[in-house]
């Protein structure tokens, strides 16, 4: 028993190195994919090789044949092709829904959708199986490019639905009584001689999530209660999506999601293996898993991003923004995600992001195409406006002659006007733009590298020096269950955290939250330490299962902390305010008298206290408590939070660009992150690393690329592209902490930030590297192909990046591997 | 991993390997450091019935100096090449080359013998072995088909087309040798995407100074077409000039006559053979040092 005599070390602002990493670097934990049930199934997923394509018959009987094979099903077998999966965000009352099954039965609309299921005794033998299912399929025009989806007699994806528009959703200040009506402020800027206006053109190209742990899934149906484990960031939402997609009842289901392997919003689904697994199980009453390959993940897992922009702002010559207008095209890929739908809409509210605008419009039109779908990925909408806006600001400031951060400087919200309500109706509860942009700039020598840049320019060098600038703000902290009633979310944004006393007066502490990488046990442990004033050893984060944690909204939109945190210290309050009177009877004292500190109360104005562990075996052992009170002092608390979190930041790039190849060099990286009081710094540091790692990657480097057949071009880790250590520099990052206002420990989220902010600094550096040349815009990514095209383009001579076949063969493993099938080697042994 | 089933033997001498290969037949498949073989076959892009590992036979493996050459065996791990020192003193440059395969644990797992054999346009060290003239030793049955015998092939002669080599059915890659380059200067520049991807273009530069001028220069291109291409335009070229960077860069502007390159999403033709000229004046002058 301890009994804490003096007050311990403050936990909060501590940078502990995470107490999970010891078991999750050494391997000591177990996946998904390493349960081993006793007779457990193993499936293997038949996916349709065309975009899009009607079923013709499908042929299982060589399958059934394999050794080892315990029934090969199509659709219809297992109902697959009735099960509507869910859609949790109907963003407009008359969106358009397609069906989306488990398994397609009479056609299929994007290359890997699964079309029949082998089980078998293990996995390699499921898979030796699942070669020999013939399909006859009859190949349908694909449909692939948005705005030729939207045109008149376009092929539809879906036909019962009579359209590839899956929904238009429109904010208008003007409507919105937030600010005036942009139609307006551009018509006036058209005749005023004292503004321009400035419009363009960007790509979000699509992206794919790349989590290190390829998605898994076991069902044991043998038990009272149906358990699933799944590699899912949601294990709350999927309990409760599985009762109601599947008429199941839902106290008999558990779901577990154990050690996650990351996510980065590709694990907020419900997924189709999920659902084909639990059918398969439950048809045969066996446990049986499905363990997905790389290219697997690659093709079915959901991608992100993948938006046309087209933006126009007004702003008067001296560099007063008048007006913004923001039309998107959103591809929503074949079928509806999870949030799908939702995911470029949370872009209305950022397009005009730390900058008062004073007349705003947002239009998105989502659309239906024969491609994988998409839905949230690390940033979820936030990142596609920021890049939007930042762009548009250097694009300006441009035109405008003006210095591009002055541009920026003269448009945000000073410190001092906050709390400010946005043009889009938010409010921004605290910020300083100033305090950040000043410290990234002093620490990236802005003037310095200018200079350099001048003089590489003088001299003609081959390599020239672009830097680029991103100040950002992101809405983050998902959120309060009003805001997402009113935007039509299928849930509430609350988060709930429970904290068991044990007589031996460690701490358990139960959060809906379910982490899958990002350090809640270390973070938590630390403010649990605090509130109870335990020892941080004596504290134990419990998650991800749903027997134990049995209410939760999950981990996404970098709402563990601001929300979940804030859940745990009300729950932590409550564990105290339950152990007063019981600290009270021990003492002799009255309530009135008592002071908690440090994890003791004590009788004011005497050395007489009580620890509150050992308060905790006290009602343990129950012999002796006040009367008309439990013996328990444990703790449940729901956190609904009144406002999002609002992170702001300064990120500037610098890049060498290597004129005579096009390559681009990361140079120099700073970025100043407010992401208001920070309770681990070395966790939020290694977000912010991570983030901008694939931030940067998404302007430099990834790009899921279909061809005109609508077949996926980067299905393997291969061909796409992505960075490793070697690729990328050593960042410089702080903070600046401006305390969010709107929860009790000041903080704000940081898992998405560095993700958001940096794709338009890297982007903008390199245009700014390469402008002088003649350039004008390149899309991303910025490959050196591209970046070489753009510089003869400039300069007259022909580059063709952007009309290179990007099917023909000859790069990479892919056809490699092609050759070495078509038998043509002669003695080609390896 | 899941490839499609296959037979797998381990032989301990090169005569068991070839057995191995007339037992198997036409499915057989050599895995050497398995660093593109195995990809592919958990791709279930290929299903050989037989994989004959080539990882126990001890003679397949290391580095000697015999006479005027250095003779590298064909099991000789990435590793291993990059770390030995009589190579270095006198093959520099497909040292340097080695240096750029994809990473560590690929170095550590993947041979000369069997990226050579695979024949990877794309791969690092074909036009090095091009622009080296190594000869490529391959043992199979014996005329009479009794036992086995060894050919040798020179480097002109070994690529045949994209991943086709002159390894004929039943035989194997046993040593490359190499003649010595001693005092010479080497640079392979590469250029790819990102640290671990495959060459779009690069160049293997091989160069000799007397005094400031070159004497000699071998330079081979990756990439450039289905097998590795000597540029001889440039090598010509440069022989007699004095390695200033106008002198080298005017004879770099040759490096792309007599090749084919290939277009795709990272690079057109025409940005490849950009590639190639200007890679090859930077290898060069790297070279020349």
């Amino acid at each position: 028993m301890t009994t804490t005599e003096n007050a311990p070390t403050q936990e909060i602002g501590r940078d502990r190195r995470r107490k999970e990493d010891r078991r999750l670097i050494t391997g000591r934990t177990r996946w998904t994919d390493n349960q081993a049930l006793t007779g457990l199934l193993h499936i293997s997923v038949v996916r349709s090789p065309f975009a899009h394509a009607e079923i013709k018959g499908i042929d299982t009987s060589a399958a059934k044949q394999v050794p080892g094979v315990v029934a090969v099903y199509t659709a219809a077998d297992l109902g697959a092709d009735q099960v509507q999966l869910p859609c949790a965000w109907p963003v407009t009352k008359d969106m358009k829904a397609p069906q989306r099954p488990a398994l397609a039965g009479s056609r299929v609309n994007f290359a890997g959708e699964g079309v029949a299921v082998v089980v078998a005794r293990s996995a390699a033998i499921a898979k030796d199986a699942a070669e020999q299912v013939e399909v006859d399929y009859d190949e349908l025009e694909p449909v692939l490019d948005m705005e030729a989806a939207l045109a008149d007699g376009a092929t539809l994806v879906h036909p019962e639905i009579g359209t590839n528009a899956n929904a238009q959703w429109v904010f208008d200040s003007g409507e919105a009584g937030s600010g005036g009506s942009v139609a307006e402020a551009l018509q006036k800027a058209e005749s005023d001689d004292d503004q321009i206006i400035v419009k363009r053109r960007f790509r979000q190209q699509r992206l794919v999530p790349v989590f290190m742990e390829p998605r898994s899934t076991v069902v044991d149906p043998s038990g009272e209660q149906l358990v699933m484990w799944s590699s899912t960031q949601v294990p709350h939402i999927l309990k409760t999506m599985l009762a109601l997609t599947l008429g199941l009842p839902e106290h008999k289901i558990r779901v577990i999601a154990p050690d996650v392997g990351g996510g980065f919003g590709g694990k907020i689904a419900v997924a189709p293996e999920e659902v084909l697994t639990l059918l398969v199980a439950q048809k045969l009453g066996k446990p049986v898993k499905w363990t997905e390959t790389r290219s697997e993940s690659l093709l079915t897992a959901h991608h992100g991003r993948d938006q046309i922009q087209d933006l126009t702002m007004s702003v008067t010559k001296d560099g007063q923004i008048t007006g913004l207008d923001v039309k998107l095209l959103a591809d929503m890929g074949a079928y509806l995600g999870l949030v799908g739908p939702g995911v470029p809409i949370l872009g209305a509210f950022m397009f005009n992001a730390i900058y008062k605008i004073p007349a705003y419009r947002f239009d998105c039109t989502n659309v239906f195409t024969t491609k994988t779908l998409t839905d949230a990925y690390r940033g979820a909408g936030r990142p596609e406006a920021t890049f939007g806006i930042e762009r548009l600001m250097d694009e300006a400031a441009l035109e405008l002659g003006m210095e591009p951060m002055e541009f920026r400087r003269k448009n945000w919200i000073k410190h001092e006007e906050f709390p400010y309500t946005t043009v889009s109706t938010l409010t921004y509860d605290t910020g300083n733009y100033e305090a950040a942009t000043d410290q990234a700039l002093q620490m990236f020598d802005y003037d310095g590298l200018r200079r350099e840049q001048q003089e590489r320019r003088q001299r003609g060098d081959v390599k020239q020096l672009g830097i680029g600038i991103s100040t950002f703000t992101e809405m983050c902290g998902l959120a309060p269950s009003r805001v997402l009633g009113s935007l039509d979310y299928g849930a509430g944004g609350w988060e709930t955290a429970s904290i068991r006393m044990l007589p031996t007066g460690k701490a358990e502490v139960v959060v809906g939250v379910s982490p899958h990488g990002q350090g809640h046990e270390t973070a938590f442990s630390q403010i649990v330490a605090d509130q109870l004033g335990v020892p941080f050893d004596d504290v134990e984060i419990l998650h991800g299962d749903t027997q134990s944690s049995y209410k939760g909204l999950d981990t996404y939109g970098s709402r563990s902390l601001a929300v979940g945190g804030i859940a745990v210290v009300k729950a932590a309050e409550k564990v105290i305010e339950k152990a007063k009177p019981i600290a009270a009877h021990m003492l002799e004292a009255s309530e009135g008298d008592l002071e908690f500190s440090g994890g003791r109360f004590t009788v004011k104005g005497t050395d007489k206290g009580v620890g509150i562990q050992d308060i905790a075996l006290a009602v343990f052992a129950a012999h002796d408590y006040p009367e008309g009170i439990e013996p328990d002092i444990d703790a449940h608390a729901t956190f609904d939070p009144e406002n999002f979190s609002f992170p702001h930041g300064t990120h500037l790039c610098a890049v060498e660009v290597d004129t005579e190849t096009g390559f681009v060099q990361l140079y120099k990286y700073v970025c100043v992150d407010d992401v208001g009081n920070v309770i681990n710094p070395l966790i939020v540091e290694g977000q912010v690393h991570g983030g901008l790692a694939q931030g940067i990657a998404q302007a430099l480097f990834e790009e899921a690329a279909y061809d005109d057949q609508g077949t996926l071009l980067s299905g393997t880790l291969v061909d796409y592209t992505l960075p490793t250590a070697a690729d990328l520099i050593s960042f410089d990052t702080a903070n600046t902490t401006t305390a969010s206002t709107t929860n009790p420990l000041g903080v704000k989220g940081v898992g998405e930030a560095g993700t958001i902010a940096s794709t338009p600094a890297v982007v903008n550096s390199v245009l700014d590297a390469i402008r002088h040349l003649g350039v004008k815009d390149i899309d991303m990514p910025t490959t050196p192909y591209r970046v070489w095209s753009a510089i003869q383009n400039a300069s007259g001579h022909a580059g063709r990046a952007d009309e290179a076949n990007v099917a023909s063969p000859g790069a990479g493993l892919g056809s490699t591997a092609s050759d070495i099938s078509r038998g043509d080697t002669q003695g080609g042994h390896l | 991993m899941i490839p499609a089933q296959f037979d797998y033997v381990r032989p301990t001498t090169v005569e068991e390997a070839i057995q191995a290969l007339r037992d198997g037949g036409d499915d057989a498949k050599l895995l050497a450091g398995g660093q593109s073989l195995l990809p592919v076959l958990r791709l279930r892009m290929a299903d050989p019935s037989l994989i004959i590992d080539l990882g126990g036979i001890p003679e397949l493996k290391g580095v000697r100096e015999e006479g005027n050459e250095v003779v590298v065996g064909a099991m000789t791990s990435h590793y291993d090449v990059t770390r030995d020192d009589t190579l270095r003193q006198h093959v520099a440059l497909i040292q340097e080359a080695t240096k750029t395969v994809a990473d560590p644990q690929v170095r550590h797992k993947g041979t000369l013998g069997g990226a050579l054999a695979h024949a990877d346009p794309a791969g690092d060290l074909a036009a090095p072995a091009l622009a080296l003239d190594a000869q490529f030793v391959i043992a199979g049955p014996s005329q009479d088909g009794s036992g086995t015998g060894t050919r040798t092939v020179g480097a002109a002669d070994f690529f045949e087309d994209y991943f086709t080599t002159a390894i004929g059915e039943g035989e194997l890659l046993t040593e490359i040798r190499f003649p010595k380059y001693t005092g010479w200067g080497a640079r392979y520049e590469k250029f790819n995407r990102v640290a671990q991807a495959w060459s779009i273009v690069a160049v293997a530069a091989t160069v000799k100074v007397d005094g400031g001028t070159i004497s000699d220069a071998r330079i081979g291109l990756t990439n450039m077409a289905g097998t590795p291409v000597r540029a001889r335009a440039v090598e010509s070229a440069l022989v007699g000039q004095s390695a200033t960077e106008e002198n080298v860069r005017k004879a770099a502007q040759a490096a792309a006559e007599g090749t084919s390159p290939t277009a795709d999403a990272d690079a057109g033709s025409d940005y490849r053979e950009h590639l190639a000229r200007v890679l090859t004046g930077r290898a060069v002058l790297a070279a020349a040092g």
